[in-house]
Order: C-alpha cells, then sequence, then structure tokens
C-alpha cells in the first residue's frame, strides 16, 4: 500500500487553498462538489506499528479550510440528525472555511465538551457523515465532509494554542452533586453541573482518571495528553477529584447521600466486565480479556520499559473479535513486539462493527483477517500455556434480530492456527459492583440500570448514563447521556433551591 | 493520605504496616482487600488481605512478604511515609455465622488475612481451632494474637523447630477424623497448601472454604485476569470472591495462572535488587 507522506499532502492543500482564492471566494454547489476529500495525514504504517504514537496525524491549518470549503451548507442541517449532542456542523463548519478557528471552537463548544475525544473516536461514518449531502450527492460516504477530523482540528488547535477557556462557573449553591466514574459520562456530567455552581466531586475506582479513555483507548489513537488537559479544565473549574475510591466499597451508593450530604449522584461507571467465550481452554496461560490486556499497557504503561505491570511477550497473537475494542487489542499486540496478529471473526468484513478507518488502519499495519471463522477451543502445551488454536468455518445464513446475516458453523471444517497468545475482545458486560452493593437499585437482566428519560434510576436523587445504561455503545453517547443527567440534575437541584 | 503509622518487621522477609485510612477502616470486613501501588505512575497494582482494622485510628493493617519488586519497595516505606495510591477494601465479605467447630488452617504469611476472619468467627460464637503452619519457627507471625483468639492452638512446623514437625494437613485430618468433625474448614496460604487441605478434607464431606491471591490488576471485575474455574463456573477472584469452596476449585490451573508472568517478575526484582545494592556503597562514599 502506497504511503502518501504529510508533507506531500500538505503542499497540495496549499495550492488548493490558493486556487480556491485563499477562501474567499463564493463557491457554487458544483464548485464545491469538485474539490477533492482531504485525506488525513497519517504515520507511515510500517513505522508506526512499532511505535505509541498517534497514527493520524491531524488536519493542517490549509486543510481544513479546503475541507470546510467542501460543505455545502444545507438550509437543511442532516448532519446535525445524526450527531447524538448536536453540534450545529455547517456553522462550526463555516467558520473554518473563513478561517475563523476561534469561533469554530466556541460553536462546538456550545454542545460538546470534548471535541478533541470525539473527534478521534466517533463513528462519524455511522453518524452525522452518513447524512452529509455532500456525500450522497457524490454516492460515497467515504466522500462526505470530514466532519470528525475538522471536528479534531479546532479542538487540537485550541489546545495548542493555549486558548482552552476555562467555562464559567456560577455562584456556589450550597449543593453537592456526586459523580461515580471519570468516564465520558462523568466527565460530562461533572463539567455540566460544576458550571451550575454546584460543588461537584468526581470519583475514580483507579488511580488516574478517564476510565476507558485512559484504560481502554490506546495512546496511538487517544494520547493520554487529552485527557489530561480535559481533566485540567475540570480541575481547574472547580469539580473535586477523588481517585482510589470504590463507591460501592469505599463507601456505600447510599451513603454519599444520607451520610456525605450529596444532594445529587450520577453512576456512570461503564462496562467494564469482560464476556468470555466459555470455549475450552479460555484459562490458559496467554489468555486475555481485551480490557486485560489494554489496561495492562494503557494505564498501566506497559509499553514503558520503566513501568512494572508485565505484559505478556508474543509473537503470533489471535484477536477474537471484529469490534473496535478487537482493532486495538490487535494493533497494540503488533506495537508489542509480536510478529503475526491475525483477528478472527465469524461473519464479514462488512458485517464488522469497528469504525472502517481502524479496519483500515490495521491492514495497513500489517494486522490480518481470518473471516467467516471462529474458535472452538483454545489448545495448551505442558505448561498450560496456549499454543493453538482451533478454529470451525462459518457461512452466512438468514438475517437475524440485528439486521446481520448469522453466520452458521460448517460441520467438519475445523482446523488449527499456531499462536501463542489470545485476546478475547467479543464485548463487555454492564460492571456488577454498584448493583451488588446497591440491591435497591433497578437493574435489568444484562445488569444494566433502568433510568426514564431523565436519566432518573428506581432510586432518588440517583441519576446513570453510558454504558452501564446503554451496555457497550460509543463514547458520544455516552456523553450524550451525561448531558441529558447533568440537565436532570441541575433542574432538580435548582427546584429544591427556590423551595428552601 | 494513607500515612504509615507504625512499621514492624515480623521476621526475614515479614513486615507489618499501620496504615491511615480511615474510610476502608470504617468499612471493611473479615475477608476483604486492598490494591496498593507503591508509584502511581509506573507502578504495578498488588492485591493483599486486609489483617486489621482499628477504628478509632482510622487505620488498616496489612502485612506482606518480600516476594517482588514491589513488595521490596513496599519494604522501604516508614512511619510518616504516605502510600501513593490505596484502594479498598474489595472482595465479598468472609460470610460469618455461628456453624459451630471451625478450624482455622493457615500457612506460612497466610495467617495474616486469617487473624480477622479467626476473630469473627469466635465472636459469632463459634469453636475455633487454628491450625498455624510455618518453615521454620523464625517465619511464625502474628502468635500470640492467634493464641488469644484459638480455643484450640496448633502449631506446625516443616523443621520441627516449633510445635508440631508436620505439614498442616496432618492435624486437619486428625481433626477430620475426630467425633463431632468440623463443620467448616476455612484455608488461607499457599495455593499448594490450599489444595492439599482440599483435597484432605473432602473424604470427610468437610466444607472447606479458601481465600485466593491471583493475579489482579483492577480489583473491580474489570480486567478478568483473576479468573479461576470454580466447579464448572468460571469466576473472578476480585468480585465473586475472594473466598470460595476449595473442594470445587481448579487449584492446578490456578496455579499455573499465577506463574504466568514468573520469568519478567524475577527479572524485574533482580534488576531493581541489583541497582539497589550498586548504588549502597556510592551512597556511602558521599
Amino acid at each position: 500500500m502506497s504511503h502518501k507522506s504529510a508533507a506531500a499532502i500538505q503542499e497540495e492543500a496549499v495550492c488548493l487553498l490558493n486556487e480556491l482564492n485563499g477562501g474567499k471566494a463564493v463557491l457554487k454547489v458544483k464548485e464545491r462538489q469538485k474539490i477533492p476529500a482531504q485525506d488525513m495525514p497519517v504515520q507511515d504504517p510500517e513505522e508506526r506499528s512499532h511505535n505509541m504514537q498517534e497514527v493520524a496525524l491531524g488536519y493542517s491549518y490549509e486543510q481544513a479550510r479546503v475541507e470546510a470549503m467542501r460543505c455545502l451548507q444545507c438550509a437543511k442541517k442532516n448532519c446535525m440528525e445524526g450527531c447524538p449532542v448536536k453540534i450545529d456542523i455547517p456553522r462550526f463548519i463555516a467558520h473554518i472555511a473563513k478561517g475563523e478557528i476561534d469561533k469554530a471552537v466556541a460553536a462546538i463548544k456550545e454542545t460538546s465538551l470534548l471535541p478533541a475525544v470525539c473527534g478521534r473516536v466517533c463513528p462519524q461514518e455511522k453518524q452525522c457523515q452518513l447524512h452529509c449531502v455532500l456525500g450522497k450527492s457524490l454516492k460515497d460516504i467515504g466522500s462526505s465532509v470530514g466532519i470528525g477530523r475538522l471536528e479534531r482540528f479546532v479542538a487540537d488547535w485550541e489546545r495548542t494554542n493555549n486558548t482552552i477557556a476555562i467555562p464559567e462557573v456560577k455562584p456556589f449553591t450550597g449543593k453537592k452533586v456526586a459523580v461515580v466514574g471519570s468516564g465520558p459520562a462523568g466527565l460530562v456530567v461533572a463539567a455540566d453541573c460544576r458550571r451550575e455552581g454546584h460543588h461537584v466531586t468526581l470519583f475514580e475506582a483507579f488511580h488516574k482518571l478517564g476510565g476507558v479513555l485512559r484504560y481502554g483507548i490506546p495512546e496511538f489513537r487517544l494520547p493520554n495528553e487529552i485527557i489530561d488537559k480535559e481533566i485540567d479544565t475540570l480541575t481547574a473549574m472547580g469539580v473535586e477529584i477523588k481517585t482510589n475510591f470504590v463507591v460501592g466499597r469505599t463507601r456505600k451508593l447510599t451513603d454519599l447521600i444520607d451520610k456525605d450530604g450529596y444532594d445529587a449522584v450520577f453512576v456512570g461507571t461503564g462496562a467494564g466486565l469482560p464476556i468470555f467465550m466459555g470455549i475450552e481452554g479460555e484459562n490458559l496461560v496467554g489468555v486475555f480479556s481485551a480490557n486485560e490486556y489494554l489496561t495492562r499497557i494503557n494505564l498501566m504503561k506497559g509499553f514503558d520499559r520503566n513501568a512494572e505491570t508485565p505484559v505478556y511477550p508474543t509473537t503470533h497473537t489471535v484477536v477474537l473479535g471484529a469490534g473496535n475494542v478487537a482493532m486495538d487489542a490487535a494493533r497494540m499486540a503488533k506495537r508489542m513486539g509480536a510478529e503475526k496478529v491475525t483477528v478472527v471473526y465469524r461473519r464479514t468484513e462488512h458485517e464488522m462493527p469497528a469504525r472502517k478507518e481502524e479496519i483500515l488502519h490495521a491492514k495497513e499495519e500489517g494486522i490480518e483477517f481470518m473471516l467467516l471463522c471462529n474458535a472452538k477451543r483454545i489448545l495448551g502445551n505442558e505448561r498450560s500455556a496456549v499454543n493453538a488454536i482451533e478454529c470451525l468455518r462459518y457461512e452466512l445464513g438468514e438475517p437475524d434480530h440485528s439486521g446481520r446475516r448469522s453466520p452458521v458453523a460448517v460441520p467438519g471444517s475445523e482446523f488449527v492456527l499456531e499462536a501463542d497468545a489470545v485476546i478475547v475482545a467479543v464485548g463487555n458486560g454492564s460492571n456488577p459492583l454498584i448493583s451488588h452493593t446497591t440491591p435497591q437499585l433497578d437493574v435489568n437482566k444484562k445488569g444494566n440500570i433502568r433510568v426514564d428519560q431523565h436519566q432518573q434510576t428506581s432510586m432518588q436523587k440517583i441519576f446513570a448514563g453510558g454504558d452501564i445504561v446503554l451496555g457497550a455503545a460509543t463514547v458520544i453517547l455516552a456523553m450524550g447521556e451525561g448531558r441529558r443527567a447533568a440537565a436532570s440534575i441541575n433542574t432538580m437541584l435548582s427546584a429544591t433551591e427556590s423551595q428552601s | 493520605m494513607n500515612r504509615i503509622i507504625y512499621k514492624e518487621r515480623l521476621s526475614q522477609d515479614v513486615f507489618m504496616m499501620r496504615i491511615h485510612a480511615p474510610l476502608i477502616a470504617g468499612e471493611r470486613q473479615a475477608g476483604q482487600f486492598i490494591i496498593l501501588q507503591t508509584d502511581d505512575d509506573l507502578g504495578e497494582r498488588i492485591p493483599l488481605t486486609i489483617a486489621d482494622a482499628d477504628t478509632n485510628e482510622g487505620s488498616i493493617t496489612i502485612i506482606f512478604q518480600v516476594v517482588g519488586k514491589t513488595t521490596k519497595e513496599l519494604s522501604a516505606f516508614n512511619v510518616g511515609d504516605e502510600l501513593p495510591a490505596l484502594v479498598g477494601p474489595l472482595g465479598k465479605p468472609t460470610h460469618i455465622k455461628n456453624y459451630g467447630r471451625v478450624v482455622c488452617v493457615c500457612g506460612g504469611i497466610g495467617v495474616a488475612p486469617m487473624h480477622p476472619i479467626a476473630q469473627a468467627f469466635k465472636k459469632a460464637g463459634n469453636h475455633v481451632t487454628i491450625i498455624a503452619g510455618a518453615r521454620t519457627k523464625e517465619l511464625l507471625i502474628l502468635e500470640n494474637e492467634m493464641a488469644s483468639i484459638a480455643d484450640e492452638f496448633i502449631i506446625c512446623t516443616d523443621d520441627g523447630s516449633y510445635g508440631r514437625k508436620a505439614l498442616v494437613t496432618q492435624p486437619l485430618k486428625e481433626l477430620c477424623e475426630q467425633d463431632p468433625k468440623p463443620d467448616l474448614v476455612i484455608a488461607i496460604g499457599p495455593p499448594v497448601m490450599m489444595k492439599f487441605c482440599a483435597e484432605t478434607t473432602r473424604p470427610f464431606k468437610v466444607y472447606t472454604q479458601v481465600s485466593l491471591n491471583t493475579i489482579m490488576v483492577d480489583g473491580t471485575g474489570m480486567c478478568g485476569g483473576c479468573r479461576v474455574n470454580v466447579g464448572n463456573e468460571v469466576k473472578f477472584v476480585c468480585v465473586d470472591g475472594p473466598e470460595f469452596d476449595g473442594h470445587l476449585v481448579d487449584f492446578d490451573n490456578m496455579i499455573t495462572r499465577l506463574n504466568a508472568y514468573r520469568d519478567i517478575e524475577r527479572t524485574h526484582y533482580k534488576c531493581f535488587v541489583e541497582k539497589s545494592f550498586n548504588s549502597q556503597p556510592q551512597t556511602q562514599l558521599v
């Protein structure tokens, strides 16, 4: 695969911007349609598969402006419909086209708190970019305006220019809000409730904040520096932070209200319960949940030679599953020194839940895909360490309830694949810690906390959102839930305020 | 936060510390554990059982043996120092009730986690027999504390330097042969010891609980690194345990999994010890 260097991409963008008269020309729809979609400059695949630095380098100023000029500025903003937090997409893009990056920042921040994160990890091709009229007119979703990339550009511009504004905080209301879990949902609730003037305490079980953004999503896709900046903003706003604090264990959920005087609690503890396949050999040495594998390397810094948390050395790693987490694990294994990494998935590429871009990046980095195959059992050597995996071939049958054609095993098609590590990335259930220690809390069969349309749980003053409610979903959906929960909490608290 | 208020060396490699952690001290129950780090950036997270707690002082007691780099580093912390990270109490507490005759079998450092459990069983009205085993007399810890709880106290050493020259399974077997036999056996210690305790009681059908200490990362059910086979099920030690029915635990698999990183850990430890050793003469020169 040929790799286009960032410099070459930039050169073209500078020429294009000149041709477009520095952005001053008023463009017709046809002219906009003709502007070539701007490629995301990325690190060379061979090079990056041996380092931990971010793969996508981000648009340059010129590239961002050229890409922004592709936006048709539709009167009916279809793209906004695809955005879970309803960013005014055409407006922020219009600002970029004019070179008013500061105004673009302001427009995004009206509704989205973490654009640097969302611009990187949102599945845009299934959200905003799916509805883009330009993409539709060109009959290719891949040619939609690069909304996510533009969002990232704007957020990075703000961060690198040190212009991150600390949101204004209203005078102290005398009310206290506890936020349990510092993942995407929790971060949003903390900011939104603090802005209203409530005292906010953010509780985190780990020693570092960020939840899945920290322990799950790798540095090469979401640098820790970005999470740190977001947290700096919260600290500057006066959010109190308590790490190494497991609500449910260190303090019961109800005690936060009954004994510690919190007026509202938001539970955003995520979907941290790895699902295993339930096949023979899954407890052999060298079999990991993707959570464990990624946590050892991301949160516990397994990639750093000075870090103490050991990472299992492997030469051929097999990853089971094909979602974003599976792609992260596979690409991480490569970076940690595996000579060969194979993703085993029982459907075809078309059904893979991972973002297209992640699949493409994985392929570029030399990750192999064995499709229409599934693990039957994992085999071990005399020391009970993985040495192979037995797979079965599959074919696609009738569509199932999810609309995807369901895979059917081909009898007698077993074959053995040599491997010395297996990473299971077939999904996460809801973490049961809160529900086990708070039996009054209403949860569904899967253990997800039940909430109403205001994110209110079955218990008074207790709200929930994100993956603990949704099951394993996306960062942006979690943020959307956080937004809604914070609004409900703020409404509830202002009502009690006026009563008192 | 997490200030060390007392430190004592119990034997060559075993240390006791009381740490100021009022919230954990207030919530903890017998059988629960904590996870700590000696460095909250690059350090690893290690689980240790809570040996005791004092709610007045707001402290918890941990007892640990130096086996690797983190425990070595921990042993270098002194009174007044603060632990960078300490979280807990984790795991399900021991189910305490009046069973009747309870036998607590503990080996080596396992005496430490057994202490609060034996205490709680005694308080619940049980007749408590404690069997404490050590390689040699010098390595036996908490003798007085355990003696003050036990209705019957049996000490075993491998070399016969103190108490009976026997493995803990020997008096355990004798107790099972007696009438009435124990209503509950609880065993805490090295995995092999727990395995053989379970094998000893199996023919007598005496319910035997074991407290497992597996490899963990988060300790809240998130990583699954601590999983063990219990009967036909896969259980997470951190949230489903740490205590399980010893007759159902697949000890062989657990022991193999515990050794997954042995070589890497040995290298880390060796490098660390050599580095500290090499740096010592230099500081003396200065």
